[in-house]
């Protein structure tokens, strides 16, 4: 229940830059996700925050307080691992009660929390079973009571459920953002699973090469991302390049297509067009293709329940740009493979970036 | 369950003869009193002899010497070399297998060159701790690194320390007792070596229990191999000792 500032942190080793001047702010009791690809430096920055490695440059204030130069054990974060992190010679009771144990907490007491604790991750009947008596979902249950049985300032996970199947997965993150809620403590989740991040965060923060690209909430992220990495990285998006035009962007063989975010760049600036594939509208071909729409050909039609996700080509773009688009499933039946079709959109749908933002990341 | 098969059994049985028929043949020929006649007069007179007990007590205060030695030495080094210094590992493990480079005899001629020091140390055979406990590093050493890897050492620590615990209180509450079993491996595998060794008392001129063997030998060959029975039956009852610590070890491993 504390805020956390993380400013110009920056980290290398062997001369090669992981982090890279960086600044995070989080608010009390938020949520939020370090998304990126692998080895772009989501651990190191969750390491830094924890006290495990120390900056190169930077600091790093907790509730106001700078801890750049504390030891982990004085930092009161609550740290949950990968997997693997419960002490294997003690039962889940006694893993939670390690905490307030080692801070001289009279017996009772501890045993006392930590049975709160079990309760709160739905493990109260489990609480004299050892870790190897335990599924790695139990496993990391245990690990967050244990996180938290200190009360710490910031809960910090680090891809806490990557080494668990996906029904499991899926469960547990549920449950972490509702135990996050009940016990507001501010929490930094490291994961490279977009859905995760987006599904559980108060804000999103992408990183990739030791930069944080974009700190927002999630539907930001999603609707406006900052530049093409995120656009990219996050959820599915179809990428047309051409030229900023208006309220338009001409692509490299003539065709006008409506844009109303490419206002914000300069009239002839190279840029990308990217829609998403909700966004993209699809009509039997009829002989003629209307204006401020595309000519494609179905590649192919993915069933995904009440969706149908349609890949499309575009044979007069010449880069083979693709596109896709989603439809509900019963009218994907006209949809099929090798039908060729036209795709339109509502002008306030694309979002536009110029393509130096592009290159740049 | 896949069958085992023929040729399994053969190769099985032929190697369970291989092991137990010089066994059976060590047992019989102690039980020979000579001219057909079987009993246990070699057992009797071996432990009339005055030397044996005192012989014995020496190598078991050794062994237990060196096994205190690899825990309150090794065992440190090796938690601190896995946490702080993973780069030092080919230094380890090249010390570790030294004493099966060089031969045990070239050992003592080195260590009888360096035998020269206090009374307190060397006139004692306390003084044997020191190579037995090079003898028994790569088996201690072995047995401690696989324990050291089937728990997770680093996040373990850093578990520890986020929750507040200082590195004592985390490597006394949780890197040690999540190694017990493995120390108490080692421990054994040492003890079984110390009991065993035989150049270094010989020649540094200390009587173990091993020397007492060798001395036996040379004049009542039949109390020899009572006494040869006698030592497997200890060894023996060591393994067991660490057959049994394993199956606690598979658990505490089935952690992963
Ligand atoms: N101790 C280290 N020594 C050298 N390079 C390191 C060290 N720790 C991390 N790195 C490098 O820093 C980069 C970022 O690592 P990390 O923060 O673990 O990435 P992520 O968690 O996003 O996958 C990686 O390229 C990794 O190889
Ligand atoms: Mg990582």
């Amino acid at each position: 229940m504390a805020t956390v500032e993380a400013r110009g942190v920056s980290k290398s080793y062997q001369g090669r830059t992981v982090l890279a001047s960086l600044d995070l702010d989080m608010g009390e009791a938020e949520l939020i996700c370090l998304l990126g690809p692998s080895g772009c430096g989501k651990t190191t920055l969750l390491r830094i925050i924890a006290g495990f490695i120390t900056p190169d440059t930077g600091t790093v204030h907790v509730g106001g307080r700078d801890v750049t130069a504390l030891p982990p054990a004085a930092r009161k974060m609550g740290m949950v691992f990968q997997a693997y992190s419960l002490f294997p010679n003690m039962t889940a009771l006694d893993n939670v009660r390690f905490g307030p144990r080692v801070a001289g907490q009279a017996k009772t007491e501890q045993v006392k929390r930590a049975g709160e604790l079990l309760d709160l991750v739905g493990l109260a009947q489990h609480r004299d079973k050892y870790p190897h008596q335990m599924s790695g979902g139990q496993q990391q249950r245990v690990a967050l009571a244990r996180a938290l049985a200190v009360r710490p300032d910031v809960l910090l996970l680090d891809e806490p459920l990557s080494a668990l199947d996906a029904k499991v997965r899926l469960q547990l993150r549920e449950e972490i953002r509702r135990i996050q809620r009940e016990t507001k403590v501010t929490t930094v989740l490291v994961t490279h699973d977009q859905e995760e991040a987006l599904s559980i965060s108060d804000r999103v923060a992408v990183m990739n090469g030791g930069k944080l690209l974009q700190v927002a909430t999630p539907s930001v992220i999603y609707r406006q991302p900052a530049d093409a990495f995120v656009a990219r990285f996050i959820g599915l998006a179809g990428i047309l390049p051409g030229v900023a035009e208006g309220a338009a962007v001409r692509m490299s063989n003539g065709t006008i297509l409506p844009a109303d975010a490419a206002v914000a760049h300069q009239s002839g600036r190279s840029v990308e067009m990217f829609l998403r594939p909700e966004h993209v509208r699809l009509q039997r071909m009829n002989g003629h293709v209307p204006p401020g729409a595309l000519a494609a050909d179905v590649q192919e039609a993915t069933f995904l329940g009440s969706l149908t996700r349609v890949r499309l080509r575009l044979p007069e773009l010449p880069d083979h740009a693709g596109l896709w688009a989603d439809m509900p499933s019963e009218h994907a039946a006209d949809f099929a493979p090798g039908q060729r079709v036209t795709a339109h959109w509502h002008e306030t749908s694309p979002h536009v970036i110029a393509v130096e933002a592009a290159q740049a990341s | 369950m896949r069958r085992f098969g023929l040729a399994g059994w053969t190769v099985l049985g032929l190697a369970g003869l291989y092991f137990i028929v010089p066994l059976l043949m060590t047992v019989s020929f102690s039980l020979w009193q000579g001219h057909g006649n079987y009993g246990f007069d070699a057992y009797r007179s071996l432990l009339a002899r005055p030397n044996l007990l005192p012989s014995l007590i020496v190598s078991i205060e050794l062994g237990l010497a060196t096994c205190a030695a690899i825990v309150l030495l090794l065992a440190p080094a090796m938690i601190f070399m896995h946490l702080y210094a993973p780069k030092l590992r080919p230094v380890f493990e090249f010390i570790a297998a030294l004493p099966f480079v060089v031969p045990a005899i070239a050992l003592v001629a080195g260590l009888s060159v360096l035998f020269t020091g206090p009374d307190w140390l060397i006139g004692t055979p306390f003084y044997l701790t020191i190579p037995y406990f090079f003898l028994a590093l790569p088996y201690a050493y072995r047995a401690i690194d696989v324990g050291i890897r089937a728990i997770d050492l680093t996040t373990l620590t850093e578990a520890g320390q986020s929750l507040g615990a200082s590195l004592g209180q985390i490597i006394r509450m949780v890197v040690l007792p999540s190694l017990r079993p493995a120390l108490i491996g080692s421990m054994l595998l040492s003890f079984a070596v110390v009991m065993g060794e035989f150049t270094f008392a010989n020649v540094l001129l200390f009587h173990t229990f091993a020397v007492l063997i060798n001395e036996v030998g040379q004049n009542a060959p039949t109390e020899a191999a009572a006494l040869s029975t006698l030592s497997f039956l200890i060894t023996w009852g060591a393994m067991l000792g660490v057959l049994m610590v394993g199956r606690g070890n598979a658990q505490l491993g089935g952690a992963r």
